[in-house]
C-alpha cells in the first residue's frame, strides 16, 4: 500500500467518490438537485477517509474484447449458483446427509490478485465448495463431497471452468 | 403488463422464500461449522437475491435499489463465509472429517506454522 504514487493515489480517490456516488444514486434513485448534492458530499466524506482501502485500479476490464468476457462470466456463474443451490438442497432434504468433507487444496494459474479473489469469491457460491484460506498461489478449499485429495485433480474439478474464462479476463 | 410484473415477483418471493427454508434446515442439520456456512452461504445467497428481486418486481419504483442491494449480497455474502471459516480454523474448531486425517489438507499450513515458531 505504501508503494503507490500521488497519481495513483489520486486515481484511486476518485475512482472511490465515483463508485460511492454511483451507489448513493442508485439508492435514492432520483436526480432532485439536493439529493444529487448531499450525495456528492457524503461520498466525498466517505472516499476520504476509505479509499486508501480501495483496490479497484485495474479498469482494463472493461476493454471492449474483456466486456464479452465479463458477461459470458456472470453468465457462466448465475447458472452454478442455481446448481449449487439445488446440491444444498438435495443434501439437506435427504434423510441419510450424504456428506464427506474435508479441506482439499490446488495451486491456481492466475497471477492477478483481482482476479483470484474473483475465483475465490465463485468457488464459494459454486456447489459444494467454500473457499477457507488462500497462501500465495495455492487455495485451501472446504469441500462437502471431497472426491479426490490430489491437487491436479481437485484443479479441475473445481476450478477450472471459472479459471479458463477470467484468465482472458485478467 | 402490471400483472405480469406481479406474477413474476410473486414467483421469485416463493423461489426465494425455500431457498431460504432450505439454508436454515441445513444450518439445523449438519455437522460442524464449516458445512452450516456451506448450507448457509449458497441457499442466503440465492434466496436473498430472488426475495429483493422479487420485492423490485412487484414494487417498480424500487427495482434499482433493489439491483444494488442483489450486487452488494453477491459480494459480501462468499466474503463474510470465507472470514468465517478462516476465523474459525484459527480458532482450533478443525472441521469434522469423515474419511480420516488425510482429508483436511489444510492442517499442514498450521504445524508448519507452529513447527517455525519452535525453532526460534
Amino acid at each position: 500500500m505504501e508503494s503507490l504514487t500521488f497519481s495513483q493515489k489520486l486515481t484511486q480517490f476518485f475512482l472511490s467518490w465515483l463508485v460511492l456516488f454511483i451507489a448513493w444514486l442508485g439508492f435514492t434513485s432520483t436526480l432532485a438537485i439536493q439529493e444529487v448534492i448531499t450525495g456528492l458530499l457524503v461520498s466525498l466524506l466517505i472516499a476520504l477517509f476509505t479509499s486508501r482501502f480501495f483496490v479497484c485500479c485495474d479498469v482494463s476490464i472493461f476493454a471492449p474484447a474483456k466486456l464479452f468476457y465479463v458477461f459470458y462470466y456472470l453468465f457462466v456463474f448465475l447458472i452454478e449458483l442455481i446448481k449449487s443451490n439445488l446440491d444444498v438442497a438435495r443434501r439437506v432434504i435427504s434423510p441419510t446427509l450424504p456428506i464427506n468433507p474435508g479441506i482439499v487444496k490446488f495451486k491456481t494459474n492466475l497471477t492477478s490478485e483481482y482476479g483470484r479473489m474473483v475465483l475465490a469469491n465463485s468457488i464459494t457460491l459454486t456447489p459444494g465448495t467454500l473457499s477457507v484460506d488462500i497462501i500465495d498461489d495455492t487455495f485451501y478449499i472446504h469441500w462437502i463431497d471431497v472426491k479426490t485429495l490430489d491437487p491436479v485433480e481437485t484443479h479441475r474439478e473445481i476450478a477450472e471452468k471459472f479459471e479458463k474464462i477470467l484468465l482472458k479476463i485478467f | 403488463m402490471r400483472d405480469i410484473l406481479e406474477i413474476i415477483g410473486l414467483i421469485l418471493l416463493l423461489i426465494g422464500g425455500i431457498f431460504l427454508f432450505l439454508g436454515g434446515l441445513g444450518i439445523f442439520r449438519m455437522p460442524d461449522t464449516y458445512n452450516r456456512l456451506q448450507a448457509g452461504t449458497k441457499a442466503t445467497t440465492l434466496g436473498g437475491m430472488s426475495v429483493i428481486l422479487g420485492v423490485g418486481f412487484l414494487e417498480p419504483g424500487w427495482i434499482i435499489k433493489a439491483m444494488v442491494l442483489v450486487i452488494f449480497i453477491a459480494f459480501s455474502n462468499p466474503i463474510s463465509s470465507h472470514a468465517l471459516a478462516r476465523a474459525n480454523y484459527k480458532r482450533k474448531n478443525y472441521p469434522y472429517l469423515k474419511g480420516g486425517a488425510e482429508y483436511d489438507q489444510y492442517r499442514e499450513v498450521y504445524v508448519n506454522q507452529e513447527n517455525k515458531e519452535e525453532n526460534k
